[in-house]
Formats: C-alpha cells, sequence, structure tokens
C-alpha cells in the first residue's frame, strides 16, 4: 500500500503527460463564458484533465465554482466556448449514450416503471438484441442495484434512494465509455449514501467503467476514487491540485476508514478546500 | 436463557397492553370521527340546498305577490272595482289564464319537471306506434331505394338533452383533433410558437356568436348541394371553435415546459424524435393538457346553449328559446328546469373527464 509520496506528480499540470493508449477521456484548455449584461462572465478557462481507461476520479470543489459546468460540457449538454473534449482520441459531438451520466436528481421518467426507466436506455443501445435479450440487461442491473422486487413499481412511488439505485442501474445498463456522475447523492441522508456508494462501487468493480464524479464529501471522494480532483474557485476556474489515492481495490469501507493514510489524504483535501 | 424468557414474555404483555390501549382508542374514536365526516359530508352540503330552496321559494313568493298587487291595482284603474275583485278571485283560485308570471317557485319547477318527463314518455311511445305503423313501408320505400319514413314530431325534452350531448361531443372531439396535434407542434418549435401566439391571442377572446356566424358563412356554401343536417354542423364546429383554444394553450404550454431533466435524459439517451415525443414529452405534459381538455369541455357545454339557440338547431338551447318566446304559463318554469339540467350535466362532464384524467396520468392527484 502506499504511503511515501501522497501526492501525484502524474498530471499535465506538472508537465508529465499519460501515454495517450490509456487516456480514456481528454479535456483540453477547456473555456466556458456565460455572457451576461454586464460583461462575459468566464466560468472555467484553461482547465486541462486526462482521466485513464478504468479509472475513477472524483472531483471537488467549492459551490459554484463550475464542476458541473465541465461535466454538462463532457456530457454534451453544455456546448463548449474553448478548448477540445476528446473520448478515446474523438471530440465529442453533442451528447450521447457512449457518455451515461447519472444526474443530481434521479430523472426517472415518473410516469415509467422502474423497468421501463432502463429499458428506455437499453433499447436504444442494444436495437439489435431481441427483447427478451434486452429487458435480462435492465433486469440484471436492476438486481444489482438491489431492486429485486421493485421492477414494476412506478418511479414516483419509490424513495428518492430507491428512484437513484435506478439511475445508476439506468446508466450502467447502456454500458457506456465514460460514466459521468454529477453529485448523485448530495440529496439522499448519509445513511442512504453510504448504501449507495456501496452498490455504485461493487457494480463498478465489475464493470471498471471509467467514471468522472462530482461531489461534496470528502470522504465519498476519496472513499471511490483512484484520483481525486481538487478545482480552484471561480471565476476561471481551472484545476488546483490533484491527489492519488493508493488503497487497493476492492475497496471495504472499514479498512479504509481504518488506514493511516486515509487522514493524510482528508488532511491534503480540507487544506485545498480551506485555503 | 430463563431470563431471556421472562424478558420477552414481560415483553409480549406490555405489547398486549399497547395494542388493547390502542384498540380501546379506536373503539372509541371511530364514531366520532365517523360522525363528522357524516355532518361534513352529507349534512351540510343538505341543509345548504334546503337554505337555497328556502330561499328561492320566499323570493318567488314575494315577486308573485308584487305581480299580483300590480295586476289588481291596473284593473282597478282600468277597468274599476268590479274588475279588480274579479282579478282577485282569479288569481285566489289559482285559475291559468290570470297567474301572475314571474319567478317560479321550486314546486312549479318540480311539477314542470315531472311534466317534462310524462310528455317525454308519451312521445316515446307516439315514435314506437309510428316506428311500428311504418315498418313495413319503410322496407318497401328502401327495397325501391325511396328515404324511408321518419318521425318529424316534436321532439320531448329528454330528446334535446340527448341531440345537446351530440353536438358537444362532436364539437368537443373536433377541438381534440384540431388542438391537441397544433398544440405539440407549436410546443416543439420556439419559431411556431412565436408565429402563431398572435394568431391564437386574437382568436381566443372572440365570442361565440361570432364564431356561429363565422362558420355559417362557410359552411352554408359547402352544404348547398347536400342535404345534410347543416345547422347540426354548423352548431358543433361552432362548439369547437370556441372552446379549442383553452387545449390549444395548455398543450403547446406542456410541451414547451417539459422538465429539463427529462430533456436531458432523451439528450444522453440520444432518443430519435418519435421516441422523444411519445416517450417523454407527451406523457409528461399529459396533465396540463387534461386540464386543457376539461375546461374545453366545460367551455363547449356552456357555449352551446347559445349556439343552439341561434343556429337553430334543436337542443337545449333551443328548447330554452322556444318556451321563453312561448310564454306559456308553465314556460318559465320549463326554463328553470332546462338551467338545472344543464348545470347537472356540465358537472357529470367534469367529473368524467377528472376520473379519466385521474386514470391515465402519473400524476394521481389531480383535483377540481
Amino acid at each position: 500500500m502506499l504511503t511515501q509520496d501522497i501526492k501525484l506528480s502524474e498530471t499535465p499540470e506538472n508537465g508529465i503527460s499519460f501515454p495517450t493508449d490509456r487516456i480514456m477521456l481528454d479535456v483540453k484548455d477547456l473555456k466556458k463564458v456565460y455572457p451576461t449584461p454586464k460583461g462575459d462572465y468566464v466560468v472555467l478557462e484553461n482547465l486541462n484533465l486526462q482521466i485513464l481507461k478504468e479509472e475513477f476520479v472524483t472531483i471537488i470543489g467549492h459551490s459554484g465554482c463550475g464542476k458541473t459546468t465541465m461535466l454538462s460540457m463532457i456530457a454534451g449538454l453544455n456546448p463548449i466556448t474553448g478548448g477540445d473534449i476528446a473520448v478515446l482520441g474523438n471530440p465529442i459531438k453533442g451528447p450521447g449514450p457512449d457518455r451515461g451520466v447519472i444526474f443530481q436528481s434521479p430523472s426517472l421518467m415518473p410516469w415509467m416503471s422502474a423497468l421501463q426507466n432502463v429499458m428506455l436506455g437499453v433499447n436504444r443501445v442494444f436495437p439489435h438484441a431481441s427483447r427478451s435479450q434486452r429487458k435480462a440487461i435492465a433486469k440484471y442491473y436492476l438486481h444489482k442495484v438491489g431492486l429485486d422486487g421493485a421492477f414494476h413499481k412506478k418511479a414516483n412511488e419509490l424513495s428518492q434512494g430507491m428512484q437513484q439505485r435506478v439511475g445508476i442501474a439506468r446508466a450502467f445498463a447502456i454500458k457506456p465509455k465514460v460514466l459521468l456522475l454529477d453529485e448523485p447523492f448530495g440529496m439522499l441522508d448519509s445513511l442512504t449514501r453510504g448504501e449507495l456508494q456501496d452498490i455504485l462501487i461493487e457494480i463498478w468493480n465489475k464493470e471498471k467503467i471509467t467514471a468522472v464524479m462530482i461531489t461534496h464529501d470528502v470522504d465519498e471522494a476519496i472513499f471511490l476514487a483512484d484520483r481525486v480532483v481538487m478545482m480552484t474557485s471561480g471565476p476561471r476556474a481551472k484545476i488546483g491540485d490533484v491527489l492519488k489515492i493508493g488503497f487497493e481495490r476492492p475497496r471495504a469501507r472499514k479498512t479504509v476508514l481504518e488506514h493511516e493514510d486515509y487522514y493524510k489524504y482528508r488532511k491534503h483535501l480540507i487544506d485545498f478546500l480551506e485555503h | 436463557m430463563k431470563q431471556s424468557v421472562t424478558v420477552s414474555k414481560t415483553q409480549e404483555l406490555k405489547l398486549a397492553a399497547t395494542a388493547k390501549v390502542l384498540l380501546s382508542k379506536f373503539t372509541i374514536k371511530t364514531p366520532k370521527f365517523e360522525l363528522k365526516t357524516l355532518v361534513r359530508k352529507i349534512i351540510v352540503p343538505l341543509v345548504s340546498i334546503l337554505l337555497f330552496i328556502g330561499l328561492w321559494h320566499m323570493g318567488a313568493q314575494s315577486l308573485y305577490n308584487i305581480e299580483a298587487d300590480y295586476k289588481i291595482q291596473k284593473a282597478l284603474t282600468d277597468q274599476g272595482r268590479e274588475a279588480s275583485d274579479a282579478m282577485k278571485a282569479c288569481i285566489a283560485s289559482g285559475d291559468i289564464s290570470c297567474q301572475p308570471n314571474t319567478l317560479p317557485s321550486p314546486a312549479q319547477v318540480w311539477e314542470s319537471f315531472k311534466t317534462l318527463i310524462a310528455d317525454h314518455k308519451v312521445i316515446r311511445a307516439d315514435k314506437l306506434a309510428f316506428k311500428e305503423k311504418t315498418a313495413a313501408l319503410n322496407a318497401n320505400r328502401i327495397a325501391e331505394g325511396k328515404d324511408p319514413i321518419t318521425y318529424t314530431g316534436r321532439p320531448s325534452f329528454v330528446d334535446q338533452i340527448v341531440t345537446s350531448l351530440k353536438t358537444v361531443f362532436a364539437g368537443f372531439i373536433l377541438a381534440f383533433l384540431i388542438a391537441v396535434p397544433i398544440g405539440i407542434v407549436i410546443g416543439l418549435s420556439k419559431t411556431l410558437r412565436n408565429a402563431f401566439n398572435w394568431l391564437i391571442q386574437v382568436f381566443k377572446p372572440v365570442s361565440p356568436v361570432v364564431w356561429l356566424l363565422l362558420v355559417f358563412m362557410i359552411v352554408k356554401t359547402m352544404t348547398k348541394d347536400s342535404n345534410s343536417d347543416s345547422a347540426f354542423i354548423i352548431s358543433f364546429i361552432s362548439v369547437g371553435l370556441c372552446a379549442m383554444w383553452a387545449t390549444l394553450v395548455n398543450t403547446a404550454m406542456g410541451v414547451s415546459s417539459v422538465d429539463k431533466d427529462y430533456i436531458n435524459v432523451a439528450k444522453v439517451l440520444k432518443l430519435g424524435p418519435f421516441q422523444k415525443v411519445f416517450k417523454v414529452i407527451l406523457p409528461s405534459s399529459l396533465p396540463l393538457i387534461f386540464t386543457g381538455l376539461r375546461i374545453t369541455l366545460s367551455v363547449a357545454w356552456m357555449v352551446l346553449i347559445a349556439i343552439e339557440l341561434l343556429a337553430q338547431s334543436p337542443g337545449l338551447g333551443s328548447f330554452v328559446w322556444e318556451e321563453f318566446q312561448n310564454g306559456a304559463n308553465d314556460s318559465n318554469s320549463k326554463i328553470i328546469v332546462a338551467m338545472f339540467i344543464i348545470g347537472i350535466i356540465g358537472f357529470l362532464l367534469d367529473r368524467i373527464m377528472l376520473m379519466i384524467q385521474n386514470m391515465i396520468s402519473f400524476n394521481k392527484n389531480a383535483t377540481a
């Protein structure tokens, strides 16, 4: 286990670049400007971030620093003002199912059942599979998030936590190249949040889909991530620092919490956020 | 081990005790609760209805007295004491020829209602007899390629209700077929919304009467050579045109204001336009579309009476107008009967729409 050097200098910021064949998501010189009546407001500028295949990256920063803006730009839901975003070397063109999104609110269609919500994406991504095969895929992921008895419940009959489980199942079921998570557990109580973190990481351990997750929660950021990316406060936000988390996977919450490095990581992040 | 058993036993006892307390509370509380709902849901409305009828009765009585006094006074000044005494006696005797003509009392309205129902039964029997009588003749006429003889007698009150309902449903369906598709298209495109907005804003407040005249101009020419029922066509088209605006505006609003989260999901999943509309946009705007349809139906029912009245189309509207022109002794109370029937049917139509809305829409708590 890692004890030596907590801070990893393996970032382009520090002059070191990853080999191209390991990069899944490449964000280069990203810039976002919102025009306002008082002139342009620059949210993001010179933002560089490279995320490797099968890597789980969490992004942490103050509210309003532009984390969500960056994520929705990667998702293709928000136009890019300047710079490039590429998945496996191909610049993105708008939103697409290669980048699955788990939104902060579960965003399920309330008139559909849990299964139908997952099927909506599965039908789209696997049009050539038979109906029973697609159903099997959707059911498999709903089973994975622990919703065995709730396939046919309408989304608005489920609790917030259950809804977000469906959201997780929906995102994994379309087998994206990159998974984007925008504070997915921010609206949940801390008990449910812990449960869902465990579920998320369990599925992720199996699927190893490159994941980028925004969070406000320092503990969540450390527990889930291979690297924690810290963003500076806006305007003109960019990457401030990157912390590599050296815990082995699969991780158990208990062993992580008891590890001596945990508190070093934690202190590092809190120092950054409070500076 | 033993200890734990005793513990669990005491716990059991405690539970039983709590259950008993709860039970006793319930048995006391339940009748109280029921009484309260009974009072609120049945007694209070009943009292208010009785109060309404009482006030109406008193009002009708005093109007009757004013009218009677006036009549007697007039007889006195015009023809002298003898005539005025005769008039007094005549009014007191309840003779139809000299009754004061004013707001009918609840009892009179009830009588008229019964008369109308009896009248309906007579006409129905008459119709059946006519059908039997002409059955053989009509079969021959059809075989010869001629039009069958139809019953041309006076329609009963119930027949007129049925005609009105037919007209309103035809109008409602027309409004639905025009307003929902156009509303969806307008709602989807901001450009089209801007293009059509002025048109909607200008035509929405136009009075039913004007729509009727416009439809009349067009339909009159178009049905010149056919023997179709142009009064019915004119009235249902006018009803549809008057009533469709609420649905049009609500559909456009519902479609254009779909939750952004749903749209984002549709974008991320790259749903095609067809799927986007039918799986995401339409279901999510269904509550608003239904609100529009409910308004449309109630507006349709409301303008129907005025339109029937003007279009000479049979139905409740022309019934009311004919009774008013008729000026017979029970005409006023028949008009009031029609008023109640119109109100009750309008209310029922709205309830039916609400029921359908609750059945098919995900938003289960839609209320009046």
